[in-house]
């Protein structure tokens, strides 16, 4: 039989889609392989081991940056969905008024803007705020991964928002629920996949970042990103390969809950 | 109907649709058809009976597991759609939401490297077959769906194809237009000469539009014929219930000879039936009266039974009847202003049933 | 006694102040800790040097000058500043081309996912979201692997000896290029994949039916029907790009500069803050041309498909 024309396939787009994700995760296989190398040297293979993982365990410095990401992570991303949440419940369903646009832009503003400018901005400002007050504790740091996760935690909430049906808050005010008993017993339980959703998307941004901590960071304030910045710079050993594996790991953990997740809900 | 010869022939075209784990889908079995030149051709049945599948195997959107399709002779299969002298009007008509009206006429001629001034003629000619001249340069999403129905037919025929396949092209139009294309399509048929196949469940659609029909179910074709052949003479009883209301009676053969065939029915009435197959006498046959073709009196007559409903219709009168051994029963009568002449539920009457009125199926 | 019109009235306008209160929250943080520092750097750029970082409260415009033009030390001539100006160059055409790279790749990628059948598309998606959600670091680390002189690429290269000493990939702008090809291509998948998922496929079995060629039915209706998650990918890859700075940071060295390691100098070493802060809104203002054009380009595709 003749070769089927099949009208969704265009020429050699296969084959470049298996190369992209090919490429996509050579790097990173690559960097996760040389994490069990036996070896001071990136380059050769001397055997699987699992000394790496040893070495940054019992590093004192990446220990303690690990706990301070995820502290800064953990406390950022709950008051960006706190507050994203409110202020999507304040911009969705409603018609049109006088600064909801404005609002939207402003919410958004942080995603809009590249990150090294945000980051330049909050140095200026905080370093004359810490000579102000003397303060230099983590307070900074947490309000600024607070706002640039904002808008992160905001987007699942909102879209989860309007998807809702409006008829389910009538109905439950037709059955003597007032606007809070409402809210507690049938807005929130329906929301609850989005915010979920834009707390566990806030958590892994505010993980990630880099750029902003850098800049905004006291000494000692290492997270664990500008911590193997730093390393980077001086030379690696497979050490940061050994970090960065548990910190894949980690995302990869995250995200996949947070598909299956999403995935069950719709 | 010029000429004979076979536009389109199916041969022994069967499809399987490979489902998830062990449920693959006949969706065409063994189908053989042959269309006929500047005919219009229709493949009626129900959705799902295989034949949107048969006109996507003939655009080429789809191929067949076995079998093969002849395009005026020769074997399509090797040919991507874009080589075949074939054009589709969608179900959903698939305009170009990014060109205008003039530019989706225009596309297939674009395609094939005619000369601007061609195209140019020939999208203005078609526009004024299907009359949207003053439309050219809307976009397709600022017309209605009468007119976005037009524009597909237009760019359909703009290339002048040896064959027009339509899928359903009325079936998203309200009743009204519906029937006003029904004419247009007739029309456009008639003055362009091109063999039209045309897909539709609507029973009525297909009786009015087409020079003949085929009708399909679970992969099959299960009869072609005229629309006379396939309203008065089905061959099985699914023809026979899907187009048209239709009363089943059982019987008993007792002879037949020359297509027709002497029949006792349950109730012990004899009657006369024609018959497109052969029976023996003692054997059991299932017998087809359309509701015209019966005649209610108010005595005697074939069969006997009781008016259960009476359900008035302006140009005639469908009364539902229990027949005595429990079966229903439809007749359908002209009405007229007589007033002594209807009848009322619970009323015993009797059905007549004519010569030529009844026929023999195959299960 | 109040009519119904103003009780409606009235109770629009005490939703609308609690929606204000709602929100107030989360419009206060992102002045505090966002928006409001992107107006005290305008500020900024408006002052003197200090002597060991920060800002003397004196009003100049050299920062904005010397973004653009030096001043000779020996004459005070003013001439173009050549160093800021390659920097420029390097960032918007090193943007330019990943823009380009990754829609060359991601096209064909969003296509492919696209046209699988639903219940795979998810698993497709998810082994291009992983990548994203992966930290920016550690993604770029692991290019620097690649790419190093004892790396992947140098191995095989000699394996295959093509070369028999390793080629010196790392600290070029073709490692750059590579590594935010590489670290942005999710970024343009999703957004194409976002417009592909809602083609209709009827529409290119249309484009078939009437002789369209596969490249034709590619160039005629596949790439007009997903324009605006072209631009959409194009712009979500060049705005990052173009404030990139660990990317070039890693894969650079010190001497492949972008506008984001410029900035950083001026904080750190050039301790020259007031310079800083005029390149941060000259960065700032290039990004927001683009945001315009694609918000313009929005509306445009808007209009004519509605």
């Amino acid at each position: 039989m003749a070769k089927r024309f099949d009208v969704r396939q265009q020429n050699g787009f296969v084959t470049i889609a298996m190369v992209c994700f090919f490429l996509l995760y050579l790097p990173i296989g690559t960097l996760v392989v040389f994490a069990f190398n036996d070896n001071e040297s990136l380059a050769i293979w001397k055997g699987f081991s699992l000394r790496w993982f040893h070495v940054a365990w019992n590093n004192t410095l990446v220990i303690e940056s690990s706990i301070r990401s995820f502290q800064i992570a953990a406390v950022a991303a709950i008051l960006a969905t706190i507050t994203a949440t409110m202020a999507a419940l304040a911009t969705t369903r409603t018609k049109p008024y006088r600064g909801l646009t404005f609002k939207y832009a402003f919410i958004n503003q942080p995603l809009m803007v590249p990150e090294i400018v945000t980051a330049v901005a909050l140095l200026i400002v905080f370093s004359r705020i810490k000579i102000w007050t003397g303060y230099s504790g983590l307070g900074y740091l947490i309000a600024a991964h607070t706002a640039f996760c904002i808008p992160f935690a905001y987007l699942p909430i909102r879209a989860r928002l309007e998807s809702m049906d409006l008829s389910l808050e009538t109905a439950a005010a037709d059955l003597y629920a007032g606007k809070w008993q409402a809210f507690r017993h049938v807005t929130l339980p329906l929301l609850w996949p989005g915010i979920l959703a834009g707390l566990m998307l806030a958590f892994v941004v505010s993980l990630d970042d880099v750029v902003i901590t850098e800049f905004v960071k006291s000494g000692g304030q290492d997270t664990l990103p500008t911590f193997m910045l730093g390393q980077i710079r001086r030379g690696v050993t497979p050490e940061i390969n050994a970090i960065s594996t548990v910190f894949l790991v980690l995302s990869i953990g995250i995200v996949t809950a947070f598909f299956f997740f999403s995935r069950k809900r719709t | 109907m010029t000429a004979m010869r076979p536009a389109v022939e199916a041969k022994g075209v069967t499809r399987v649709f490979q489902g998830t784990g062990q449920d693959a889908v006949r969706a065409l079995d063994n189908v053989s058809v042959s269309i006929r030149e500047n005919e219009f051709f229709t493949l009626l049945g129900p959705s799902g009976c295989g034949k949107t599948t048969l006109l996507r195997l003939i655009a080429g959107f789809d191929f067949p597991s076995a079998g093969e399709i002849l395009l005026y002779g020769q074997d399509i299969a090797p040919l991507p759609p874009f080589k075949r002298p074939v054009n589709t009007v969608f179900q959903s008509y698939a305009l170009f939401p990014h060109m205008t009206v003039a530019e989706n006429i225009g596309f297939g001629l674009k395609m094939l490297g005619k000369p601007k001034a061609e195209i140019e003629a020939r999208v203005d000619a078609m526009l004024t077959l299907v009359h949207m001249q003053k439309l050219k340069s809307r976009r397709t999403s600022q017309i209605s769906g009468g007119q976005q129905q037009r524009v597909a037919l237009a760019r359909a025929l703009a290339p002048q194809p040896k064959v027009l396949l339509l899928d359903e092209p009325l079936s998203a139009l309200d009743y009204k237009l519906r029937k006003e294309m029904q004419i247009e399509l007739k029309r456009l048929q008639h003055e362009t000469g091109i063999t039209f196949i045309f897909v539709t469940h609507d029973q009525e659609e297909a009786l009015t539009m087409s020079d003949r029909i085929a009708v399909m179910s679970s992969g099959k074709i299960l009869q072609v014929g005229t629309p006379w052949d396939i309203y008065d003479h089905p061959a099985q009883r699914f023809v026979a219930d899907f187009i048209g209301e239709t009363n089943f009676l059982d019987g008993t053969v007792e002879g037949a000879a020359d297509g027709k065939a002497r029949v006792t029915l349950r109730s012990g009435a004899r009657i006369l039936a024609t018959t497109t197959s052969d029976f023996r006498p003692g054997s059991q046959a299932t017998l087809m009266v359309r509701p015209e073709h019966a005649r209610l009196v108010k005595a005697a007559g074939d069969l006997s039974g009781t008016v259960e409903t009476v359900v008035y219709f302006g140009t005639d009168t469908h009364i539902h009847i229990r027949l005595a051994d429990g079966g229903p029963f439809i007749v359908r009568q002209q009405n007229s202003r007589c007033a002594g002449c209807g009848f009322e539920a619970g009323d015993k009457v009797g059905i007549q049933i004519g010569d030529a009125a009844a026929q023999m199926l195959k299960d | 006694m109040a009519t119904a019109k103003e009780i409606a009235d009235k109770a629009e306008r005490n939703d609308i102040r609690s929606r204000w209160l709602l929100s107030a929250p989360a419009l206060l943080i992102v002045f505090l800790a966002a928006l409001g520092p992107l107006l005290i750097v305008v500020v900024y750029s408006f002052l003197t040097p200090g002597n060991y970082g920060d800002v003397k409260w004196q009003f100049s415009t050299d920062a904005w000058v010397s973004v653009l033009l030096q001043r000779d030390a020996f004459d005070d001539t003013l001439s173009f500043a050549s160093a800021h100006l390659s920097i420029f160059w390097r960032s918007v055409s090193l943007s330019a081309m990943t823009t380009i790279l990754t829609l060359i790749l991601g096209f064909p990628t969003a296509y492919f996912i696209a046209t699988r059948p639903e219940h795979r598309r998810d698993i497709w998606l998810f082994l291009i979201t992983i990548p994203f959600w992966t930290n920016l670091l550690i993604r770029t680390f692991a290019m620097q692997e690649v790419l190093r002189n004892d790396g992947l690429i140098n191995w095989l290269l000699q394996l295959l000896r093509i070369t028999d000493h390793p080629i010196q990939l790392m600290y070029t702008n073709f490692a750059v290029l590579l590594g935010m090809v590489y670290v942005f291509l999710p970024l343009m998948v999703l957004p194409l994949y976002a417009s592909m998922e809602k083609i209709d496929f009827r529409l290119i079995e249309a484009g078939y039916d009437l002789y369209a060629t596969r490249f034709q039915v590619l160039r005629r209706i596949i790439v007009p029907l997903v324009a605006p998650g072209i631009v959409a990918g194009s712009i979500l890859v060049f705005i990052p790009s173009l404030g990139a700075y660990v990317t070039p940071r890693v894969l650079g060295g010190g001497t492949n500069l972008m506008i984001g390691n410029l900035i950083e100098l001026q904080f750190g070493q050039g301790r020259n803050w007031p310079l800083g802060a005029a390149l941060s809104i000259t960065l700032m203002a290039i990004v927001m041309v683009a945001l315009l054009f694609y918000v313009r380009n929005m509306t445009r595709s808007d209009g004519s498909h509605g």
